[in-house]
């Protein structure tokens, strides 16, 4: 079952890294989901944090990952789904026009619920977030000089983006070097530029209004404390 | 010549500055560049090169005054924060030009990144700010007979005119960050809505499809409504039209028909 593919894997990370006491309760939703999820090109369901709501504190409070992950990445996939369904009904009619009016819902809602998915598996408890010696390390040293020149220059991409938008670390799979890319809204990096995402950072206000108000510099800067650089190498590793 | 607008630019914000602190603190700004420019006048030297061409006006009722439809903590980083930062990035892009009102940066602002983002900010959160009023006052309100005839003309009826209106405020329509604006054509015979992106407004040349002249806006941007609505965005534009003022939208309704221009707003 590909829907169990995806699911299961996630299900027992769940297991393993949930601390707290609703492990039950994770392990039962991960079952309904599965339960519920269509068959393969069906319905698109929220993933699971791999950690708990606080794991990230004090770099992103617990009330922001609950909101930004059970309203704004849910409702992304909430409304991904009913444009599929929509899509789907025009596909069948052979009605081209319904199609491409469809492009925009597809693009934002859709590229919310992949930017949103990166975003959670890049993300870490500050003990777990460590750069250690390997092909990662060696890219971005190859590809910037430092790390310290690739943080620079990701936050300072990110914090200058007009309105609502996101940052990244990518792979040009061309020329085989780390870049660092914005994307506007909810476009998705791969799609947009052709790169392969290794790192996103969220900069649509939702991210970090509730801890950092109007000071995104201040969260983007923060947020380089919790980025899981393991997922990024594994990204990376991938990609190649 | 320079002292000259100084002198009368002193004597005017000195004016404001009373009326101002009749109302609550709402940004001291304007207060400190009083005392700046009085303190360099008193030595007898022109006031220092700095473009201060722009300024944050203050509000014309006090933070609190839209409650429970946008919320005081909302208000007071909206205005003192955001539309700030918005006034320190255009003074720092027009440093060292003719001074000019904001409203004639507006139609070439897509030449130049910062008038566009920064001086697109100011104007927009200008005119946002004095389109609003508290509930009590507001909701003695309403559209003017014209703009009321040309509200049915171009959508069939204020309510439809509405619910247009909130769709395009909706999350996706205007992008992740926008305003939706109710404008007049050129021409003065209809109106439209439109959304647009970021800090751009209809009196920008090539965002619309033309020049439009806004009478009512909305900021949709995360920040306008996110400590209050989080991620609940209708509820805060099915909200805001509690507080939205028809006498100041019929006036700029009558002065956008009458001259064929965008609204001039105070800063």
């Amino acid at each position: 079952m590909t829907a169990g593919k995806l699911i299961i894997p996630s299900t027992l990370r769940a297991a393993a890294n949930l601390r707290s006491s609703s492990m039950p309760k994770e392990v039962a939703k991960k079952a309904a989901a599965m339960l519920s999820s269509a068959p393969s090109g069906g319905k698109h369901t929220l993933p699971d944090l791999p950690y708990d709501y606080n794991a990230i504190e004090p770099v992103v409070s617990a009330e922001t990952m609950t909101i930004h992950h059970s309203k704004h990445h849910n409702t992304y996939v909430t409304n991904l789904n009913v444009t599929l369904e929509k899509l789907d009904a025009a596909v069948s009619a052979g009605d081209v026009s319904t199609i491409i009016g469809l492009e925009g819902a597809l693009k934002f809602n859709g590229g919310g619920h992949i930017n949103h998915t990166l975003f959670w598996e890049n993300l870490c408890s500050k003990d777990e977030s460590e750069i250690t010696d390997g092909p990662l390390k060696a890219a971005i040293e190859e590809s910037f000089g430092s790390v310290d020149a690739m943080k620079k220059d990701l936050s300072a991409k990110s914090i200058a983006v007009q309105g609502s938008g996101w940052g990244w670390l990518g792979l040009n799979t061309q020329t085989g070097k780390i870049e660092v890319a914005t994307c506007a809204n909810q476009d998705p990096l791969e799609a947009t530029t052709g790169l392969k995402p290794l790192l996103g950072i969220d900069v649509w206000e939702h991210a970090y209004y509730v801890d950092y108000r109007n000071v995104r510099p201040e969260y983007v800067n923060a947020v380089f404390d919790v980025v899981n650089w393991k997922t990024v190498e594994e990204r990376l590793v991938a990609a190649k | 010549m320079k002292l000259a607008i100084t002198i009368s630019a002193l004597l005017a914000a000195s004016t404001d500055a009373f009326s101002m602190s009749m109302k609550a603190d709402t940004g001291s700004s304007s207060r400190r560049n009083i005392l700046k420019t009085g303190a360099a006048i008193a030595a007898g030297v022109a006031a220092p090169a700095v473009s201060n061409a722009y300024s944050v006006p203050d509000l014309l009722y006090p933070f609190d005054a839209l409650e429970p439809y946008i919320d005081a903590p909302t208000m007071k980083i909206h205005h003192d924060k955001h539309h700030g930062t918005y006034v320190t990035n255009i003074n720092k892009a027009t440093e060292g030009k003719e001074e000019v009102p904001i409203l004639d940066l507006m139609a070439d602002a897509l030449e130049a990144t910062p008038v566009r983002n920064s001086g697109g900010g100011h104007y927009n959160h200008a005119f946002f700010w004095d389109e609003l009023a508290p509930h009590d006052q507001a909701s003695k309100t309403k559209p003017s007979a014209e703009l009321s005839a040309m509200i049915d003309k171009s959508f069939g009826s204020f309510d439809e005119m509405k619910a247009k209106f909130e769709a395009q405020a909706a999350p996706g329509a205007v992008f992740g960050s926008g305003w939706v604006w109710l404008a007049v054509n050129k021409a003065g015979d209809e109106l439209k809505i439109l959304g647009t992106p970021n800090q751009d407004n209809p009196l920008m040349k090539g965002v619309c499809d033309d020049i439009y002249l806004p009478i009512l806006g909305l900021d949709v941007w995360e920040h306008a409504y996110y400590l209050k609505y989080q991620n609940r965005r209708p509820e805060y534009v099915s909200n805001w039209w509690n507080v939205v003022n028809w006498d100041k939208v019929n006036e700029n309704f009558d002065y956008v028909c009458k001259n064929h221009v965008g609204v001039s707003v105070r800063g």
